[in-house]
C-alpha cells in the first residue's frame, strides 16, 4: 500500500487493474475520458487496451473478452450508454464468465453532455447490479467489488461515477504493484445453449434474473457500500437518504452533532430494501438528497408502501429538491435547511449581495481555438454558399462549437453521427436546401459512415464535409482509426476515410486544406452543385496538437479598422483596441486566415513557419 | 480546520497546474487534501476553475458560496465571476490583465475592465492586485502566470504554506527545463 494523489478516474483505472483486468476498451467522452488513458498509462504488458471506433463495439469486446473468462472494462460517458445498450441489455440475459465492469460517467448539469440521464436509472431498466460511489477512494474501492459481484453472478455490472467523482483529486491508500491479482482466464468453452441468445433462452434467463435481483437486494442491505449513520441528535424523528456526492454536501452541510440520521446508498440498484425498511421504520420524515433522477426517492416510497409504513418521503417528486440540473453544496444546504428548522432565515445575504452589485460580466462560453483549421472549414463553406438557401447539419465534437456566431454554421446537433441522417430528412421535405452535413473525423468512424451509406442507397442529395483534424480533439486528442497508432503503440494501416467513402459509392469526394481559403471555396462551389451524395474532406491537423511556431501580426498603420476579420472569423486571438484590431501573440498559431481576408493586406506573417507562405 | 482555496480563470491559463502545486505543497507538509477541476468542453477558452481543500474535515472536494479563504484569479472578469465564493474577510489575488473573450466584440455584453477593477477594489479588503504585464516584461514569458499569482497568494499570507512549501512542489512537477523560469516567477514581486 502507499498514498497517491489521484483523480477519481485515475482511481477507477488503478482499482480495476489491481484487480487483475486484462482487457479494458472504451470510447472517449467527458467525464469517463481518463479511465482507460490512465489503464494505457499504468498498465502492465499483457493488459490489452483500446479505443474502439464507438461505445457499442467497445461494449462487445469486453463482453467478448468475459466471454473468454477474463475480467474486462468497458468506459464511456452515459450517452455512450445509448449506443451501447443494445449490446448490453442482451448480454445482461447472456451472462458472461470473467467479471465485467461498464464504466459508465454521468455528468449532472450538464456540464459536457446533451442529456441529464440517469445510469441508476438505466441500471433498473437493464436489470444490471450498479455501484454509485461518493468519493475517489471509494471509487477505488468499488471497482474491485464491482468484478468480484460480476463474476459470482455471471453479470456485467456498472460502476457509476458523476462529474465531481470522476475529476475530484484526493490522497488514497493504493496497491503495489506486486500486490495486483493475476488471473489466468479458462478461455471460451463452446456450448451455443449458453452464448446464443434466441427466445427459449431469454425466457429461462429472465426469471433467473428477477430472482437473482431479488436475493441481491438482501444481501446488498448488508453491504458496506449502503449504511446508515445514527443522528448526532434528536432530530424529531426525521432522516435523509443520499448517494454520491451528494452524500458530501450533506456532510459538510451538517456539522457532526447536528446531524440526523443519514442513509447513504451505494447500491440503488438492487436496493437495499431490507436495510431501507428497517431505516424508515419509526421515522416520520425522510428528505431525498439526490442528483438527476428520484432514484431513492422512489424505492423508499414502494418500500413504505410494502410494510406499510407511515413515513413520508419528501424529495423531488414533492418539489423539496430541485428535479434537474447539478447539486452544489449551497442548494443542498438550502433544502437541509429548510427540511430541518421550516421557517428559520436563509444564510447570510452577504454571498448573493455580492453577486447583485456585479458589474456586467461578459460571457465566455467556450469557443474554437485561435487557428482551429474547423473556422477557416467553416467560414469556406459560408463564404461559398452566401445567398442561397441552406441547411447545416452539426454533430458531436470541438466543430460544434461553430455554432456560436459570428460563424453560426451549425443549424442542427442531436447525437454522434446524426447531421449526415438528419440533413437527408430536411432534404426529403425541402428539396430546393442545400443540405450540408457536418462531420469530424472521430465521429465519422464512430457513426457518420452508418449515415452516409444510407443517404448513398436512398438517393439523398447532400454534401458530407468531414472535418479531419487527425484526432479526437474535444476529449483530448485520442487516436482513432484513421490515425494509424493504436492505444497499444502500435503503427498501424489507417484508414482512409477518402476510401471508404468511394468503397461506399460516392464519386465526388475531394480533400483540400481549409486554410486555403480561395481553394476551399472554389471547391465547396463546385462540389455542392453536383447531385446526389459528394463529400468534401477538409484536412488539416488540430493546433493543440500541432502547436505551429508562426503567427501573424497586423500593421496598426495599415489597419482602417474595418474590423471585417473580427465580425467574419471571431477568432480568440484578435481583437480591438483603439479601433484597430491587434492580434495576441500568445495565441496566435499563423494560420493565416485573417491575412488572407484583409482588405488593406495589413496582416503579415511573422516567423517561419509558413515559409512558402500562403 | 480546513483552508479553501479558488483558483480561477480562462481555460488555457494553467489554472489545473497550479492546483495541483498548490495540493502537492499542502500534501509535503502532511495535509489531506481533496480537489476538484474543470474539465471538458470549457477548456476551449470557456470560465474555468479548480477548487483546493486543504486539511482535515472537508467531505465534498467542491467549496460552498462565501466559503473560499483565497480566490486566485488568472483574470479579472472571472475574479468579479468566482467573488461570491469568497468569505467576508478573505483574500483575492489577482492579475489584472484581461482576456477578452470572442462574444465581447461581436455584440455579447462589453468588458468594462475599469468597472470590474473597482467592483473588486470595493468589495475585497484583502485583495493583491498582480501587474501581469510587468511580471511577463520582468520573466520573459506570459506562461507562469499561475507561479506568479501562487507566490503573490504565499507572500500575502493567505495560506498556511510557506514559499519553501510551493518551491518543493515546482521543483517536482515543473519539467526540467521551465524550472528556472518558474523559480523566478515564484519570487517575483
Amino acid at each position: 500500500m502507499h498514498k497517491e494523489f489521484l483523480m477519481g478516474n485515475e482511481a477507477i483505472a488503478l482499482g480495476a487493474l489491481a484487480a487483475g483486468v486484462q482487457v479494458v476498451a472504451g470510447y472517449p467522452g467527458t467525464p469517463s475520458t481518463e479511465v482507460l488513458e490512465t489503464v494505457a498509462k499504468r498498465k502492465p504488458k499483457d493488459v490489452y487496451v483500446e479505443w474502439s471506433v464507438n461505445e457499442k463495439a467497445a461494449m462487445e469486446v469486453a463482453a467478448g473478452a468475459a466471454y473468454a473468462g477474463a475480467r474486462s472494462m468497458v468506459t464511456m460517458k452515459q450517452v455512450g450508454l445509448n449506443v451501447a445498450s443494445d449490446p448490453l441489455m442482451s448480454l445482461e440475459y447472456v451472462g458472461v464468465k470473467g467479471g465485467m465492469v461498464v464504466l459508465v460517467a454521468d455528468d449532472p448539469g450538464p456540464i459536457s453532455s446533451q442529456t441529464e440521464q440517469d445510469t441508476r436509472t438505466f441500471a433498473g431498466f437493464s436489470k444490471v447490479p450498479i455501484f454509485d460511489p461518493s468519493s475517489v477512494a471509494e471509487a477505488y474501492a468499488m471497482v474491485r467489488d464491482a468484478f468480484e459481484l460480476s463474476e459470482r453472478l455471471g453479470s456485467p455490472v456498472f460502476l457509476r461515477p458523476t462529474t465531481r467523482v470522476d475529476h475530484g483529486y484526493e490522497a488514497i491508500d493504493v496497491l503495489e504493484e506486486s500486490e495486483w491479482e493475476h488471473r489466468t482466464p479458462e478461455g471460451f468453452v463452446k456450448d451455443s445453449s449458453r452464448w446464443v441468445i434466441f427466445p427459449r433462452l431469454s425466457t429461462a434467463n429472465h426469471a433467473k434474473i428477477e430472482r437473482r435481483n431479488q436475493e441481491l437486494s438482501k444481501e446488498l442491505s448488508a453491504s458496506r457500500y449502503n449504511f446508515v449513520t445514527p443522528a448526532a441528535k434528536d432530530a424529531g424523528k426525521r432522516g435523509i437518504a443520499t448517494h454520491g456526492i451528494s452524500y458530501t454536501y450533506v456532510c459538510d452541510s451538517l456539522p457532526e452533532d447536528a446531524r440526523p440520521s443519514i442513509l447513504r446508498v451505494g447500491t440503488p440498484f438492487p436496493f437495499p430494501e431490507e436495510l431501507a425498511r428497517d431505516y424508515l421504520d419509526g421515522l416520520d420524515e425522510v428528505l431525498c438528497v439526490e442528483e438527476l433522477d428520484p432514484v431513492i426517492e422512489r424505492a423508499l416510497i414502494q418500500v413504505c408502501g410494502k410494510y406499510h409504513l407511515a413515513t413520508r418521503i419528501r424529495g423531488k417528486l414533492t418539489g423539496d429538491v430541485a428535479p434537474s440540473g447539478e447539486n452544489t453544496v449551497e442548494s443542498v444546504g438550502e433544502a437541509l435547511r429548510r427540511f430541518l428548522k421550516p421557517g428559520s432565515d436563509g444564510p447570510s445575504r452577504s454571498a448573493a449581495d455580492k453577486a447583485m452589485e456585479a458589474p456586467q460580466l461578459p460571457i465566455r462560453p467556450p469557443v474554437l481555438c485561435a487557428g482551429c483549421p474547423h473556422r477557416a472549414s467553416f467560414y469556406a463553406v459560408k463564404a461559398a454558399m452566401r445567398g442561397k438557401k441552406t441547411i447545416y447539419c452539426g454533430d458531436i465534437g470541438c466543430y460544434t462549437l461553430g455554432n456560436a456566431r459570428p460563424l453560426d454554421m451549425v443549424d442542427t446537433c442531436l447525437c454522434m453521427g446524426a447531421g449526415i441522417s438528419i440533413a437527408q430528412g430536411v432534404y426529403r421535405v425541402e428539396p430546393d436546401t442545400t443540405c450540408f452535413a457536418f462531420v469530424g473525423d472521430s465521429t465519422f468512424f464512430a457513426s457518420g459512415i452508418t449515415g452516409a451509406v444510407n443517404a448513398y442507397y436512398n438517393q439523398a442529395n447532400l454534401t458530407i464535409v468531414v472535418l479531419d483534424n487527425s484526432t479526437t480533439a474535444m476529449t483530448g486528442h485520442q487516436p482513432h482509426p484513421g490515425i494509424g497508432r493504436t492505444m497499444m503503440d502500435e503503427v498501424v494501416q489507417a484508414v482512409s476515410i477518402e476510401r471508404v467513402l468511394r468503397a461506399i459509392g460516392l464519386t465526388t469526394v475531394e480533400t483540400v486544406d481549409p486554410l486555403d481559403h480561395v481553394r476551399a471555396v472554389d471547391t465547396v462551389r463546385r462540389v455542392a452543385q453536383e447531385p446526389g451524395v459528394k463529400a468534401i474532406i477538409f484536412k488539416s491537423p488540430c493546433v493543440v496538437l500541432e502547436r505551429p511556431l508562426g503567427g501573424c501580426a497586423i500593421d496598426a498603420q495599415a489597419c482602417v479598422g474595418c474590423k471585417r476579420c473580427i465580425r467574419e472569423l471571431g477568432c480568440p486571438a484578435i481583437s480591438l483596441a483603439d479601433n484597430k484590431a491587434v492580434i495576441d501573440a500568445a495565441q496566435c498559431t499563423g494560420c493565416t486566415l485573417c491575412k488572407q481576408l484583409c482588405p488593406t493586406k495589413a496582416i503579415h506573417t511573422i516567423g517561419d513557419k509558413t515559409a512558402g507562405g500562403r | 480546520m480546513t483552508d479553501n482555496v479558488i483558483l480561477c480563470g480562462v481555460g488555457g491559463q494553467g489554472t489545473v497546474l497550479a492546483s495541483k502545486l498548490l495540493a502537492a505543497s499542502a500534501m509535503d507538509r502532511g495535509l489531506p487534501v481533496k480537489t476538484a477541476e474543470t474539465i471538458g468542453m470549457s477548456q476551449r477558452g470557456g470560465s474555468v476553475f479548480s477548487h483546493v481543500r486543504i486539511g482535515e474535515g472537508a467531505a465534498s472536494p467542491l467549496i460552498g458560496r462565501g466559503r473560499a479563504d483565497l480566490v486566485i484569479a488568472f483574470e479579472p472578469a472571472e475574479a468579479a465571476r468566482q467573488l461570491p465564493f469568497l468569505r467576508d474577510g478573505g483574500t483575492l489575488v489577482v492579475s489584472d490583465r484581461p482576456i477578452v473573450p470572442v462574444s465581447a466584440t461581436v455584440g455579447g455584453p462589453a468588458y468594462d475592465l475599469e468597472a470590474i477593477m473597482a467592483y473588486l477594489r470595493k468589495s475585497v479588503k484583502h485583495l493583491v492586485v498582480v501587474d501581469a504585464q510587468r511580471a511577463a516584461a520582468d520573466l520573459g514569458s506570459t506562461k507562469c502566470l499561475n507561479v506568479v499569482l501562487l507566490g503573490a497568494a504565499v507572500r500575502a499570507g493567505a495560506l498556511n504554506l510557506t514559499p519553501q512549501d510551493i518551491e518543493g512542489a515546482v521543483r517536482r512537477l515543473v519539467p526540467a527545463r521551465f524550472l528556472d523560469l518558474n523559480l523566478k516567477a515564484l519570487n517575483w514581486g
